[in-house]
């Protein structure tokens, strides 16, 4: 008989309120094993990690870690049953050198021990000296770059002695040679005998090390098999190419502002302390036009939409119909009619429907706001159904068209539309695109998309543009795009 | 970059307090009865750094905690008279009961919550004595028939060696393994739950560990001033002050506490001529304090040597 799984996960599911994040997911790693979990942003594959080491409770399904159901544990017991997680973002302790915080992970769970075992300080050692941290041992983790903190997280991780571990997003924000290196690391301790999962957001970053993947989508499964073979599915392409997309792009000449256009960004740098968040990145956007920018979680989009709003320091230059935008206040540049319509939806949750509309068109004469506010109606109908409605209580696509509305009372120029697609089920999308391809028809707004979802982003587009690791990659018409970027994008 | 050896600093506090301890032979009465309240007040601003500054978690009342071990002492005392250490212990198990009752259901809470708890605690505390007249004494306070000394130079010997030991021990729990773990789960709570440990129980540790000594504390300036009021023991002033003198001394320091309740002592007394200005000056001292210095005394001390 076969060695049994150290991770075994059944008919896992877990709602947020009206929102099933994950349905029904089951998986299995065993020792020595690598699965990837795969899935794009909002598609529940975090959520799955948590609820595996009891972050999060699950409503139904099953958790076995050896054997043992652990499932509703709290997360200090599923970690003693040898459970560890990477998370993506370390928080250490900053007033402790690099050495006591792997130490605090060798540390008992007793109140008891009020010296550190003699042993400690050797094992500690030996934990940084294999994950590459000896020369850094006495130094605060405010004063190391970014890599070495994943490096702590995995040290702490590791401590622990965990046979089964989560890493989420392991080479986000890393460099190629520091992803070599974390590679050779997780292939290391995979050597030893555990089981690890890796989460992340497509295939390509973790295909080299997983001996399986399952790909996820708004909480299901679509796929499962080796590398190539999720690569190739039919349902994964979909998800993230798209089948055969209709486009309808406008060639860029027959936009009248050639010369100048609406919108530029010149060589534009954002730094975030130690990380670069964009880097010379230049596009631009004419008046009337429909430009996408599209590139995975992490990539910079909201980056690059903050930044032309004015809420974030950079370099080079960012240019509203030829006058430079630098010294311009947010507010300032919202007022001139540069709207972004966030990731995050931030609505007023507790205030109605109506109230969210008002707030957006609070600078309108009433009878202007009444005006916009019906011909909103018209753009999404079923929000006049909702006006009374605390916007809370929406459904996600509801609350997805609640912000662009929101966002177009304020009777934006350019509206800046990050993510709209974001956890949203396709059968919504497709409200949302129908509504987007309103816009377009019948009004003379001037549309930025930032998506990760290239099927929702493309049909809408007259021009691409692709964001990756912080640089612009590609640009072109959408038609050319499957053809040019499409593998590269799985 | 190393930080400051456990034995050092309780080596310097040693002779630091040994100095102190020496005082009564020239000081006057006047200037060792202030500096026995001030130690006094130093242990409450310890006992509550070692909650906001290590476990995360502002107690918006410590003079619940407080209260709690003065009124039971001063009660007990008052009704049957038994020996003083009696009343003491009584004083510090009824805070310590006091807290784990306030802290269990309130740890679950997060956020400001937490925190609103902990003021509502005092609210009921200060509404019990008030209404409770003929066990507290009520509004007009509680005299307590025994005292440990009527030699200002014994009370200040007890204050300064009961603070010292109250400040090696949180010092050194602060350093320790546990202390680690605390400010793990104050920091990152599901981290160090993810980690293996139990964050709820070392956070209730904490509380314990903070309620003992404040309660004790409590107790001991009973028996020192003869009497319990709740402008002295209870009101929210107070615990404004127990958390002004633990912010302007140093937060997360444990022992820069003790500087700042000296300081709120010392700079109250010295402005009593002021009258009702001396506390707005005072607190307006503390603001600046706290806003061009975050490290506060103990911070500005150790700058150089020790990250803030």
């Amino acid at each position: 008989m076969a060695e049994p799984a150290h991770l075994d996960v059944s008919g896992l599911t877990k709602r947020f309120g009206g929102l099933v994040a994950v349905k029904e997911m089951t998986l299995a790693v065993s020792a020595g094993k690598i699965l990837g979990l795969i899935g794009p942003n909002g598609s529940g594959k975090s959520t799955v990690m948590k609820l595996i080491m009891g972050i999060e409770r699950p409503d139904a399904g099953s958790v076995r870690i050896n054997g043992v159901e652990v499932a509703g544990w709290p997360s200090h017991k599923i970690a003693r049953m040898g459970a560890g997680i990477v998370f993506q973002h370390s928080r250490p302790l900053h007033r402790q050198t690099v050495l006591e915080n792997i130490k605090l992970a060798l540390l008992p769970d007793r109140l008891t021990r009020l010296f550190a075992d003699p042993q400690t300080d050797a094992r500690a050692r030996a934990i940084a000296a294999r994950v590459g941290l000896s020369d850094v041992l006495d130094r605060r983790p405010g004063t190391l770059p970014f890599a070495d903190l994943r490096k702590i997280e995995i040290a702490k991780a590791i401590a622990r002695d965990p046979q089964v571990l989560l890493i989420d997003e392991p080479f986000a924000g890393l460099t190629a040679k520091e992803t070599a290196a974390f590679s050779d690391l997780i292939c290391e301790l995979r050597d030893d005998g555990r089981a690890l999962l890796l989460v992340d957001h497509n295939v390509k970053s973790v295909a080299r090390l997983v001996d399986r993947v399952i790909a996820m989508y708004v909480g299901e499964r679509i796929a499962e098999g080796s590398a190539d073979e999720v690569m190739r599915n039919e349902t994964v392409r979909r998800v993230y190419l798209g089948g055969s997309i209709e486009t309808a792009a406008r060639p860029e000449s027959s936009f009248r502002d050639t010369a100048t256009p609406f919108l530029e960004v010149d060589r534009v740098s954002v730094q975030y302390g130690k990380a670069q968040a964009l880097q010379d990145v230049s596009i631009h956007v004419h008046e009337r036009e429909f430009v996408a920018v599209v590139g995975l979680n992490g990539a910079g989009k909201t980056t690059l939409f903050n930044t032309i709003s004015g809420l974030l320091p950079y370099s080079g230059n960012i240019r509203r119909q030829g006058s430079a935008l630098r010294g311009h206040s947010a507010a300032s540049i919202a007022r001139g009619g540069i709207v972004q319509c966030p990731e995050g939806r931030e609505l007023f949750t507790e205030m109605s429907v109506r109230e969210n509309l008002d707030l957006g068109g609070q600078h309108l004469p009433p009878a202007e706001n009444a005006e916009q506010i019906d011909w909103l109606f018209d753009l999404f109908p079923i929000l006049r159904d909702r006006q009374r409605q605390a916007a809370g209580t929406l459904s996600g696509g509801e609350q997805q068209m609640l912000t662009i509305a929101r966002a177009l009372m304020m009777k934006p120029k350019l509206l800046m539309l990050d993510e709209p697609t974001l956890g949203l089920a396709p059968v919504i999308l497709e409200q949302i695109s129908k509504a987007l391809e309103k816009l377009r028809h019948s009004t003379a707004i001037t549309v930025l998309l930032a998506e990760q979802n290239v099927t929702f982003a493309l049909p809408h587009a007259d021009r691409v543009y692709v964001l990756e690791h912080a640089r612009i990659v590609w640009e072109g018409e959408p038609t050319r795009f499957a053809a040019e970027m499409g593998t590269g994008y799985l | 970059m190393r930080s400051l050896s456990i034995t050092r600093v309780l080596l310097a506090g040693l002779i630091v307090v040994a100095a102190a301890s020496f005082l009564p032979l020239w000081a006057t009465g006047y200037i060792l009865g202030l500096l026995t309240l001030a130690y006094y007040f130093g242990v409450f601003a310890m006992a509550w750094d070692l909650l906001f500054g290590f476990a995360g978690e502002v107690n918006f009342g410590p003079t619940f905690l407080v209260g709690t071990g003065a009124y039971t002492a001063g009660i007990l005392d008052n009704l049957y008279q038994p020996p003083i250490w009696l009343c003491l212990a009584a004083g510090a198990f009824a805070a310590v009961i006091g807290g784990v009752v306030l802290a269990l259901p309130a740890l679950r809470l997060r956020g400001p919550y937490f925190g609103l708890t902990t003021l509502v605690a005092v609210l009921i505390l200060q509404n019990f004595v008030v209404v409770d007249a003929h066990l507290t004494g009520g509004e007009i306070g509680l005299t307590v028939p025994d005292v440990i000394s009527i030699s200002d130079g014994t009370n200040y010997e007890i204050a300064l060696w009961f603070m010292a030991v109250s400040g090696a021990v949180l010092f050194s729990l602060s350093r320790s393994p546990v202390g680690l773990i605390l400010q793990a789960s104050g920091q990152d709570a599901v981290q160090a739950g993810a980690l293996g440990f139990n964050v709820t129980k070392h956070k209730l540790t904490a509380f314990i560990i903070s309620a003992f000594f404040s309660g004790l504390a409590g107790a001991l300036m009973v028996f020192y001033l003869g009497s319990a009021s709740v402008g002295t023991f209870i009101d929210i002033t107070v615990s404004a002050q127990i958390i002004i003198a633990a912010v302007v001394g140093g937060r997360r320091t444990i022992l820069g506490s003790v500087l700042g309740a000296i300081f709120l002592i010392a700079m109250s007394e010295a402005l009593r001529p002021l009258g009702d200005l001396s506390n707005f000056v005072v607190f307006t001292i503390a603001l600046i304090v706290v806003l061009l210095f975050p490290g506060g005394f103990f911070g500005l001390l150790t700058r150089g040597r020790e990250d803030a």
